[in-house]
């Protein structure tokens, strides 16, 4: 460290290149280790360069969705009526559904009152937020949003849109924070099967992800064989970082592990990562310690 | 200093449309890599130590917003840009094979090494599958870039240079 400095305060054209090379070298491994051993990101450097970059990166997207609103008024009537005919015909069959969810609904409601059972799941507080620059490579799935810790965002908060699971902030700066989707190589979600409760993992699969849009699905218990492909999944409560019942997508292919008592397959996400704009940030973080204990 | 203003802003500027615009104009969910080529630029344009300090703030920029630790993408950009300085010596502004070559080879190894320390790590082994359709895309795509963004760095270059020049006749 102390030879860093040496070559840093005097930097001008008598060190030869090759000195600087070694110095910076190891002013990046300092960082790196620093980094490592107390676990920060950042710091107030990440905080500075966000004062500077965020207004900067909103305003591109300001205009970059002006200009895409614009584009998209100049589709054809007719595309709209066809929309529309599709839409209502839409309208018409979630209708039905709502129907026989809400008369579900109030059995479920009356079951609860019997078994004085709490709400399960509770209505989180959320606060939203615009997609404001994507990872500057192409290997992995993280994005930035337009609110920080400013707004009562922290790290492990879960990211929804779309009514599904987006992913998980992981790092945090005054005005904006970072946001790992699920789809990334290294994302994993406890999730388990609405209909049977069978729990399972869903990771994130580069591959996959790249060829069929798909997620992994491993280590599925389900002894009885019930589940089937179409099948929903949410997060679980066995989850330590993603609060339960969020929706992450739907069993796209199924079959058993060699040794016959797990199922693994993939899993179509119900958000559309491609595009996604706007998020919402719900305001919890689920209790670790509650589960350990 | 007129340099050092002027590489900050071509940095910022890059840095914001590869991860806004780029992201948007994504092909296949492929988007190119501006600032390897801004850093492999002023490598062969300016050597070794000039390659170096604008590889280590673009990487550093990367690190701020994406990265897991601070310092990582630093050191591998510093690196692309130290070594891109090597070629300075045959470095002819009229001729462009050799700079898309450099560039070309910049990316692909600033890429192994991401796979290497983040794939690979994690007993991702499958590189041919990784290379044909993370690597090359990302490649193509940034060539084509390549063939605009490096003419008007050319352009800035040349510019300073010749600012730089007159200022150093107007001292002696």
């Amino acid at each position: 460290m102390a030879q860093t400095k040496k070559y840093k305060r005097k930097k001008n054209r008598s060190i030869p290149p090759k000195y600087l090379l070694l110095g910076m070298t190891v002013l990046c491994v300092v960082m790196i280790l620093t980094g490592l051993a107390f676990n920060l990101s950042g710091g107030p450097l990440q905080a500075a360069a966000g004062y500077v970059f965020v207004p900067m990166q909103e305003g591109i997207n300001r205009l970059g969705s002006t200009i895409s609103s614009g584009l998209s008024d100049l589709k054809t009537l007719r595309e709209v009526e066809e929309e529309n005919a599709a839409l209502k015909s839409q309208v018409n069959a979630l209708t039905e559904e709502l129907n026989q969810i809400k008369l579900e609904q109030y059995d479920v409601e009356n079951y609860r009152a019997l078994l004085k059972l709490d709400e399960k799941y509770p209505d989180y507080e959320k606060v939203a937020a615009h997609v404001i620059g994507k990872d500057a490579g192409n290997w992995f799935a993280t994005f930035l949003i337009d609110k920080g810790s400013n707004d009562g965002i922290s790290v492990d908060m879960n990211v929804i849109a779309d009514e599904g699971l987006v992913g998980i902030v992981t790092a945090v700066g005054p005005t904006f924070a970072r946001v790992r989707s699920i789809i990334d190589d290294a994302a994993q979600v406890s999730a388990q099967v609405l209909s049977t409760s069978d729990n399972c993992i869903v990771s994130g699969d580069l591959p996959l992800m790249n060829t069929d849009g798909r997620m992994l699905l491993s280590m599925l218990k389900d002894e009885d064989d019930e589940v089937v492909v179409g099948d929903q999944l949410v997060t679980s409560n066995v989850s330590s970082k993603y609060v339960q019942g969020l929706l992450i997508g739907n069993i796209a292919s199924l079959s058993f592990d060699s040794n016959q008592l797990t199922k693994s397959g993939t899993v179509t996400p119900v958000v559309d990562f491609e595009h996604l704009s706007e998020v919402l940030v719900i305001l919890e973080i689920k209790d670790n310690d509650a589960l350990e204990g | 200093m007129r340099r050092k203003i002027a590489i900050a802003i071509l940095l910022i500027v890059c840095f914001i449309l590869q991860t806004t615009v780029f992201k948007v104009l994504a092909v296949a969910g492929i988007s190119p890599n501006l600032l390897i080529i801004v850093t492999a630029a002023f490598g062969f344009m300016r050597g070794r130590k000039e390659g170096m300090f604008v590889g280590f703030f673009a990487g550093l920029l990367i690190d701020l917003f994406y990265g897991t630790y601070i310092g990582f993408y630093a050191l591998i950009y510093m690196y692309i840009g130290y070594l891109n300085g090597f070629f300075n010596k045959i470095f002819y502004p009229e001729d462009v094979k050799l700079p898309m070559l450099l560039i070309s080879l910049s990316d692909v190894f600033c890429n192994l090494v991401v796979f290497v320390l983040f794939f690979v790590m994690r007993g991702r082994f499958d590189l041919p599958f990784y290379f044909v359709h993370i690597m090359v895309p990302e490649l193509i795509y940034t060539i084509l870039v390549t063939i605009v963004l490096y003419f008007i760095i050319l352009r800035i270059n040349k510019h300073l240079e010749k600012l730089e020049k007159r200022s150093a006749a107007k001292f002696v």
